[in-house]
This record gives C-alpha cells, sequence and structure tokens, in this order.
C-alpha cells in the first residue's frame, strides 16, 4: 500500500510537470487567438519545425544545445510572421471556416514539406539527462527544467502584457478592434507582434519537447489536437482558463496511464473533453456569447 | 487650422455627404447639427479617417489628411470621441487613457510621460480614477467623461466630440457643455462637436452649421442659425421652441 501510494505522488507530479509544458503550448495559441480572433491550426507543426532546427543544428552542424535553442525560437518566431503575412492576413475578414481551413491546410502542407525534406525516421537530439531521486521516486530533468522554464516564460509574458503599453494594446484590442486604431494604434504592428511572440512561444515549446521525444513529421498530430482542446476546454482565447485546463487535462493523462495504460489516459481526457463540451460549451472560463 | 473643400462620400448610389465645405479657425468650437442621417456622422468618420472621401479635400494645418489610415489622422493631431462609449473593458481606467495618450503620439513619449499625461486628462475632465479602479460601475456620465480624457490624452490640436450630450440628463448635459468650453481655455484645443439635440450646444459654440440630407443648410453664428427658417423646418416641433429658448437664454447671458 506505502510504495502504491508513492508511485501515484511520482504521477502526479509527472503531471504537473507534462501540465506546465502544456500550459505554455496553449498560451501561444491563445495569444493568436484572443489578438487575431484566427486559430493557427498548424501551431504544432510550427514547434516540429523547431524540433528540427534543434535537431539538425546540433546533430548536422555541431552547434552548441542553447544556441540551436535560440535559433529554434528566431527560426519558428519569423515562421509565424510569415505564416501572419502570406497567410491570415489575406482572409483576415473572410468566414471563421475559411479561416480554419488556410490554417489546416498549412498543417497538410508543412507535414508534407517536413517529410520530403526530413524523411519520416524519428530523430533524436540524444541529450540525456540525469533523474532527480526523492526517496522513492524518480523525476527526469528534461521534465523538471521544462515545466520551469515554461513556468517562467509564462510569468514573463504575464509581466509583459500587464506592464507595458504595447502588452496592454494587445490585451486590449480583443476587446474592440475597431477603436484601437482611433487612439492611434495601428491594428497591423500589433498583430505582427503577436504572431512573432506566438511563433517564439511555439520555438521555446520545441526546444523543451526535443529534449523528451522524438522528432519526425507527424510530431505536431502529437500535441496540436491536445493542445488545441486545452485552449477550447480552458475557453478559446482566455489565457489563464487554458493555464488550468492545461492542467486538468496533463493529470487526466498521466492518471488514467497509471491506473490503466498511458492510452487510456488520452482516452479520459478526450472523454472528459466532451463531456464538458455537453456541460460548458465556453469553456471553463470562456465568455457567455 | 481645418479646411473642408467639396467633401463627399458616396455610399454605392446614395450620397451621405454632398460637396459639403467649412473651414474652422484655431481654438474655435463648431457645432455641427442636424437631425438623424443628416450625414453628421459620416462627416466626422471622413475626417477621423474611417471612411475615405469620394471626392473634396480636408487640409488639417496646412495638410491634406483625407484618405489617411484613422491611426495616422490621430498621429496628426486629431482626436475623437463616440457617442457610444467604448472603453477596453478589462483595463483600468488609467490603462485605457494612458494606452491613447502613448499611442496616440505614436509612441514617440516615454512611459512615464504618457502615465502623467493621462493623469493630467482625468485630472481636466474631473474624472476621479484609483491606481487600479476599472471600469465596470462607472455610470453614463463617467463612461462620456472617460471617453473624452481618452480623446485629450492623445494630445490632439483637434478635438472630435461625438454626441457628448447623448443619455444624460439635463444637469450633466450642462457640466459636459462647461466641460467642453474648459477644455478650450485650458489647452487651447479646437473643437467640433457634433449633436443631434441643439439646445446645450448653442450655449457653447462658436459657429454653427446645420446640415441635412448630406448638405449644408445654414451655417452662422448660433443664433442667426436658430432663426433661419429652413433649420426651423428641419427641427420641426418641440425641438424648434427648445431652440428658441436656448438661443435667447444665451443672447441674455452675453449681455451680462
Amino acid at each position: 500500500m506505502e510504495i502504491f501510494d508513492i508511485f501515484l505522488l511520482e504521477t502526479v507530479l509527472n503531471g504537473v510537470l507534462f501540465g506546465g509544458v502544456l500550459a505554455l503550448l496553449a498560451l501561444g495559441l491563445n495569444l493568436i487567438f484572443g489578438v487575431i480572433d484566427v486559430v493557427w491550426i498548424c501551431y504544432a507543426e510550427l514547434m516540429m519545425i523547431g524540433m528540427y532546427t534543434v535537431f539538425y543544428l546540433t546533430k548536422t552542424f555541431g552547434w552548441n544545445l542553447f544556441a540551436a535553442f535560440a535559433a529554434a525560437i528566431v527560426i519558428v518566431s519569423v515562421l509565424g510572421v510569415l505564416l501572419h503575412v502570406l497567410v491570415i492576413r489575406p482572409v483576415l475578414d473572410s468566414e471563421p471556416i475559411n479561416q480554419l481551413l488556410v490554417t489546416g491546410g498549412m498543417l497538410t502542407f508543412m507535414q508534407a514539406a517536413a517529410t520530403l525534406a526530413f524523411g519520416i525516421e524519428f530523430r533524436n537530439v540524444g541529450v540525456s539527462m540525469p533523474s532527480l531521486v526523492l526517496g522513492e521516486i524518480s523525476l527526469p530533468w528534461s521534465r523538471i527544467s521544462a515545466a520551469l522554464t515554461a513556468l517562467v516564460a509564462m510569468v514573463l509574458l504575464w509581466l509583459f502584457l500587464k506592464k507595458t503599453y504595447l502588452g496592454t494594446a494587445i490585451r486590449a484590442i480583443s476587446q474592440d478592434r475597431g477603436i484601437m486604431p482611433l487612439v492611434g494604434v495601428s491594428p497591423a504592428r500589433i498583430y505582427l507582434t503577436t504572431s512573432a511572440i506566438g511563433g517564439a512561444l511555439a520555438g521555446l515549446g520545441a526546444c523543451l519537447l526535443v529534449l523528451q521525444y522524438d522528432v519526425h513529421p507527424a510530431i505536431g498530430l502529437s500535441f496540436g489536437p491536445l493542445t488545441f482542446m486545452v485552449c477550447v476546454l480552458g475557453g478559446l482565447g482566455n489565457m489563464l482558463g487554458g493555464f488550468i485546463a492545461a492542467f486538468i487535462f496533463a493529470q487526466l493523462i498521466s492518471i488514467g496511464g497509471f491506473y490503466f495504460h498511458i492510452e487510456w489516459g488520452y482516452v479520459m481526457a478526450f472523454a472528459f473533453f466532451i463531456v464538458m463540451m455537453f456541460v460548458r460549451p465556453q469553456g471553463i472560463l470562456g465568455g457567455k456569447s | 487650422m481645418l479646411e473642408v473643400q467639396g467633401l463627399t462620400k458616396k455610399f454605392g448610389g446614395f450620397t451621405a455627404v454632398d460637396a459639403i465645405s467649412f473651414d474652422l479657425g484655431e481654438g474655435e468650437i463648431l457645432g455641427l447639427i442636424g437631425p438623424n442621417g443628416s450625414g453628421k456622422s459620416t462627416t466626422f468618420n471622413l475626417v477621423a479617417g474611417l471612411y475615405a472621401p469620394t471626392a473634396g479635400s480636408i487640409r488639417f494645418q496646412g495638410r491634406e489628411i483625407g484618405g489617411l489610415k484613422p491611426a495616422q489622422v490621430c498621429h496628426a493631431g486629431i482626436g475623437r470621441t463616440f457617442q457610444i462609449p467604448r472603453p477596453f473593458r478589462k483595463l483600468t481606467i488609467l490603462e485605457n487613457v494612458a494606452l491613447s495618450a502613448f499611442y496616440g503620439q505614436n509612441g514617440k513619449v516615454s512611459r512615464a510621460t504618457a502615465w502623467k499625461q493621462a493623469e493630467e486628462a482625468l485630472n481636466l475632465i474631473g474624472l476621479p480614477y484609483a491606481n487600479d479602479a476599472g471600469i465596470d460601475g462607472l455610470g453614463a456620465a463617467a463612461l462620456k467623461k472617460l471617453e473624452l480624457a481618452r480623446a485629450l490624452a492623445t494630445q490632439p490640436r483637434l478635438l472630435l466630440a461625438d454626441e457628448s450630450l447623448g443619455g444624460l440628463d439635463e444637469a450633466e448635459m450642462e457640466q459636459a457643455a462647461d466641460m467642453l468650453k474648459n477644455i478650450r481655455r485650458e489647452k487651447n484645443i479646437t473643437i467640433i462637436w457634433v449633436e443631434h439635440i441643439m439646445g446645450v450646444l448653442m450655449r457653447v459654440v462658436d459657429r454653427c452649421i446645420v446640415l441635412d440630407h448630406g448638405e449644408i443648410i445654414a451655417a452662422g453664428l448660433p443664433h442667426e442659425v436658430a432663426r433661419n427658417p429652413q433649420v426651423v423646418e428641419v427641427y420641426l416641433g418641440s425641438d424648434a421652441d427648445d431652440l428658441q429658448a436656448q438661443t435667447s437664454q444665451r443672447a441674455g447671458e452675453g449681455a451680462r
């Protein structure tokens, strides 16, 4: 009985660590949606590109891991801006379904392009980190550092949104797009900045995941739908809601996997999501509309 | 300061504003009145950059601004308020105004300066604010004040005030009118004031333009305009009587 509880505790702690990373991924998607009102369906595919960036820079070009991380964040951030300028901007005033279709199309495009460019092999950066051992509990440092980094990034973003004029404008624009230009704010510039930040967050997510997972062209499918559901469960565009939902999802997956099988964890999380969509379709902290 | 020449705006086959011309001197308060649908708001939106003119020119401080984007017009020194106040509800009162101060000047002022200008604007308007006071719970009059403070914080040379009296009671209307006068006195800001009821407005403005069906039907001093038969016809009934009463009251004030 004693041992049983210890393993359950370890499972819960692992869930918390996973929740931290999931919260960071959801934050990027929520930020984009909250400001631009478009869902980047291909968000996790941007992350996939970031993971490949880290892989090739370290393995093929022999870069230092942290230099490769920085490069991945910058590259994915630029990709985010390009995505906005080339794909999102032309459909900004279109029906939401068209916006979903173009970003969904980008998902398929990026997967196919990655398959052609990088092949279907599973790649690993091959950085192995020890585990933190506390009595009978053992937690991999890769997970701990990922969760801590995600936490720091979220606090920094929160301070940015709260304390700077640009951040204030980003918070404000989702409430009234029409009036922003009349107080002198150019929405186009806010959108570009937000896309850059959203891209950078996807890049950071890539750095955290590449230490724990192999990268392959379809890796986005492991995280994209999950991230999207976290956002919807929290109330699409609501950053605090997404934060809470990330930890709920992570615990369901973690504990479900502990009692049954890891795949059952995902089944439980998705079942919970479906039930919640009936109970609270607007999300945990979503607005009324 | 502002010269409008042959300004026209068509929406499809409908001409909302039909070749209107007027000008405005530094420090003047111009009343722009007319019944609903007369083209006041369209004129406003043309000057503020929300619409591009179909024809005609708008020169502000010697520079053509017709067709500029709203943000550019704002940076050029024209601030505006909305008929229905549109504050950012998730921001505090001070954040709302400071955001305008910072971006209204195209981010060219320091953080601290923008903050100070926001406080200045709120003090001038007389809207109390605590550091973290939010929008919720502000009444109609307070929201109108916030709207004005926001426009003023952008440090405009020209203020476009859109129906600042709508939804206010008598006492609040008088207060709002005094406030606009006060703004002009303290800051030497030129003002165009749009209203569809004439009442209090006539007491404050230096000159008045009356629009109907997109055309100027009368222009001049308030008491002249009020006696114009065309204007009286447009404002048939109680509004016209009210108008006469208000202007004679003004004449009385002038004699004091």
